[in-house]
């Protein structure tokens, strides 16, 4: 692999973000994503080989080591932080499509939630699986989902609930986009969140974790 | 910090059923007197609580009351406290709570009546600011059913006082997840230091009024909160060790305001405060794996005066109702403590080593639990001239516990906890003495939607 480019692959697997930043304490000093990113493509490195092979394997070691207890939320968040002074190089060349994402991924914490660490990880995961995220943040009604599904026709939809009083909320969106946008694949999760209710409310998948989210999208996308 | 010394000096003296200044009930318990007693904890099964539901719920503490004495009795107890641990529904209408702490005493004053049985209800109305985002700590509204339920609740039999107060809360969150070190000092030696004064000043004296026992607070929403993420491989259990060295300057400050123990089982620094001012305290471990699972089963009842359960659910196990279940459980353990109490110190030191050291390299969580090491933590703790400072020098005297131990090969870590411990280091190393320069530092860092500074008189 291109020398600049295993240096970001490092670089977003171990969460540096930038050649200031301390952490981690054995990079210090070393050029992180956002001047390995600009290097890359100075050195006239397509955004789409940046993306996938740099990137999008770089999150999947992180997403990896998580679900096998490997490394801690802090170190997530910090690869997450990295993947995004990435990302911020990139995004220009989606809207002018010299990149094509896998496609469009809805999420949002659910009305009356305003837990979002874990839903971020979880759409820092799919962004790193090459997806275009479409972020509704916390507190996000049905209407909010059915506007964004409108604007992104076919995107597929991950819920996030973290109180067993907003999960109510959760089986009442599921409900309004399965009646107005049929079709619509939608994840959920969040602690309090099983297969069983996931069942119940009639969405599509439940994961406990971002990996198990971004290797179904991988099969869905297949 | 009001406390320059250690009560407890000598590691051999802090001791489970023996607290240097014990606390008498109005039955007669002698807590930290020479032995220790149970305290049952227990909660409604999955129910809702509604004007319909009412008689219902009533009728699940009457049982619950009963059921739990009937057996203690049975087993001979020598004496038993019952936490009323509210639910949400009862803090926020007072009258249901206090309703049910008057069936709950009226059951104790008949088994005391006719058995002689003892028993004590400790009360721990819910600290309801913590459902307003940002939190008004000392502005809001729920103040007022929280105190009604404070006082109307002591005079209907609820003699002890506690609360898991919650002021910081929201800065910490978010602190453990990212394992922000300064910001949860921030949360717990900064917000919970002042939000503690506020709020024990007021219990203190409210207690004082009524002749009640004003008992103590627990960081639970906070280093439980870290033991259970830490639990749940979210976090490093190094991370989570530190901060409940930390909380105890904010839990401490229950008793600079005027408690005087049984501090609360879940406050698993509870050691601290007993070594630092000599209180009895509450403990739970093993037997509250009902409620929550942790890494101090063994270790954590080395120094208990009280021994709990934590919570369970009014459910039937196949024995019988899950608290009558939990009543005997606790029970043997605490007989078996009391057997080695009365037997002399060789053997409650005996015992105690076995607890310690059936646990104590396990896990950095237990490791903050060894008696010694709480006298040698507990002795940095004091040492500074504000909160800020002291908090700092305890979490630090830990991790050089933590690395003489690692050194000694006698405890091992996986790597990815111990990457996290210079990192650690550092940070504290970069907070300064003065409570003032540190609220400098890190106002910039913290997001300001968070939490309102007034409101804790900053
Ligand atoms: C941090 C936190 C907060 C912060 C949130 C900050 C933020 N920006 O998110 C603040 C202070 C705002 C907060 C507020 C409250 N909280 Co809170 N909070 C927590 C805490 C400590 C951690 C949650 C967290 O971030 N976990 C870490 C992340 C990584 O895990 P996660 O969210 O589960 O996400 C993972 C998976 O579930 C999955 N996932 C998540 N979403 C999705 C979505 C999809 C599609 C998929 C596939 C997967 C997936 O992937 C993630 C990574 O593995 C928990 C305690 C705990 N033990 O969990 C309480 C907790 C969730 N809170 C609780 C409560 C009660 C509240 C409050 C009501 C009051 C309070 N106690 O503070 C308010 C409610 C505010 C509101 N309306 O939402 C309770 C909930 C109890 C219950 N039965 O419902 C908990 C369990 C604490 C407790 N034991 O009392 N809280």
């Amino acid at each position: 692999m291109n020398y600049i480019l295993s240096k970001l692959l490092e670089a977003v697997e171990y969460g540096k973000v930038d050649q200031g930043s301390p952490y981690p304490p054995n990079l210090k000093g070393m050029d992180g994503a956002h001047e390995l990113t600009q290097k890359a493509l100075d050195a006239g490195i397509m955004p789409q080989e940046i993306l996938e092979t740099a990137l999008i394997p770089a999150m999947g070691n992180v997403g990896r080591k998580f679900s096998e207890n490997k490394i801690f939320v802090p170190q997530m968040l910090m690869s997450a932080r990295a993947m995004g002074a990435s990302m911020a190089h990139l995004k220009p060349f989606f809207a002018s499509g010299k990149i094509k994402a896998r496609g469009t991924f809805v999420i949002g914490t659910v009305k009356g939630d305003l837990h979002d660490i874990g839903k971020n990880l979880v759409a820092m995961m799919v962004e790193g699986a090459g997806w275009t995220i479409v972020d509704l943040g916390v507190d996000a009604d049905a209407e909010s989902f059915l506007e964004a599904l409108s604007n992104n026709p076919g995107a597929v939809v991950g819920l996030s609930a973290l109180l067993t009083t907003t999960m109510i909320n959760m089986g009442e969106i599921v409900e309004k986009i399965k009646e107005n946008a049929p079709g619509t694949v939608i994840l959920v999760g969040g602690a309090p969140v099983s297969t069983d209710f996931c069942r119940k409310i009639g969405a599509d998948f439940y994961s406990p974790d971002p990996r198990g989210a971004v290797e179904f999208l991988k099969q869905l996308a297949s | 910090m009001k406390y320059r010394h250690l009560v407890i000096t000598d590691p051999a003296k802090l001791i489970f059923g023996t607290a240097p200044y014990p606390v008498k009930t109005r039955r007669g318990l002698h807590i930290g007197g020479g032995q220790v007693y149970s305290e049952l904890n227990f909660t409604l099964p999955v129910m809702s609580i509604n004007d319909q539901t009412l008689p219902e719920v009533y009728a699940h503490y009457r049982q619950i009351t009963e059921g739990a004495l009937e057996r203690a009795l049975q087993l001979n107890s020598k004496g038993v406290i019952l936490e009323f641990e509210t639910l949400l529904e009862m803090t926020k209408s007072p009258a249901t709570g206090v309703e049910i702490v008057k069936i709950m005493n009226d059951i104790c004053e008949s088994f005391y009546q006719k058995h002689g049985l003892a028993s004590e209800i400790r009360l721990t109305p819910n600290d309801l600011r913590e459902f307003e985002r940002p939190a008004l700590q000392r502005t809001s509204r729920l103040l007022e059913p929280m105190f009604q339920l404070f006082e109307q609740g002591m005079l209907a039999g609820g003699d002890l006082l506690s609360i898991e107060s919650t002021g910081g809360k929201e800065v910490s969150d978010e602190a453990l997840m990212m394992c922000d070190i300064k910001a949860v000092l921030f949360s717990l030696a900064v917000l919970g230091v002042r939000d503690m004064q506020f709020l024990w000043e007021k219990i203190a004296a409210l207690a004082r009024q009524h002749g009640k026992i004003p008992a103590g607070d627990s960081a639970c929403g906070f280093a439980n909160t870290a033991m259970v993420l830490a639990e749940k491989k979210y976090i490093p259990t190094v991370f989570a060790a530190l901060v409940r060295v930390i909380s105890v300057v904010r839990s401490i400050v229950a008793m600079e305001q005027g408690a005087v123990g049984p501090d609360k089982d879940c406050a698993y620094e509870g050691p601290y405060l007993k070594a630092i001012t000599g209180i009895p305290i509450s403990m739970e471990g093993k037997t509250a794996a009902c409620a929550h699972l942790s890494p101090v089963g063994n270790i954590s009842s080395a120094c208990a005066d009280l021994w709990s359960n934590e919570s369970v659910q009014n459910i039937k196990l196949l024995s019988g109702m899950a608290p009558v279940a939990y009543m005997e459980q606790l029970e043997y353990d605490v007989r078996l403590m009391n057997t080695a109490l009365k037997k002399g110190a060789a053997y409650s030191r005996t015992l105690q080593q076995l607890l310690v050291e059936s646990d104590v390299y396990t896990d950095a969580q237990a490791l903050v639990l060894d008696p010694s090491n709480v006298i040698r933590i507990s002795s940095a703790l004091i040492q500074g001239d504000s909160y800020v400072a002291n908090a700092r020098n305890g979490a630090l005297e830990f991790i050089e516990i933590l690395e003489e131990t690692l050194a000694s090969g006698r405890m091992t870590l996986p790597e990815m906890e111990l990457s996290y411990i210079p990192v650690l280091r550092e940070e504290l190393q970069s907070i300064p003495d003065s409570e003032s320069d540190f609220i400098e530092m890190m106002l910039p860092l913290l997001d300001p939607s968070k939490f309102i500074p007034s409101e804790y008189g900053l």
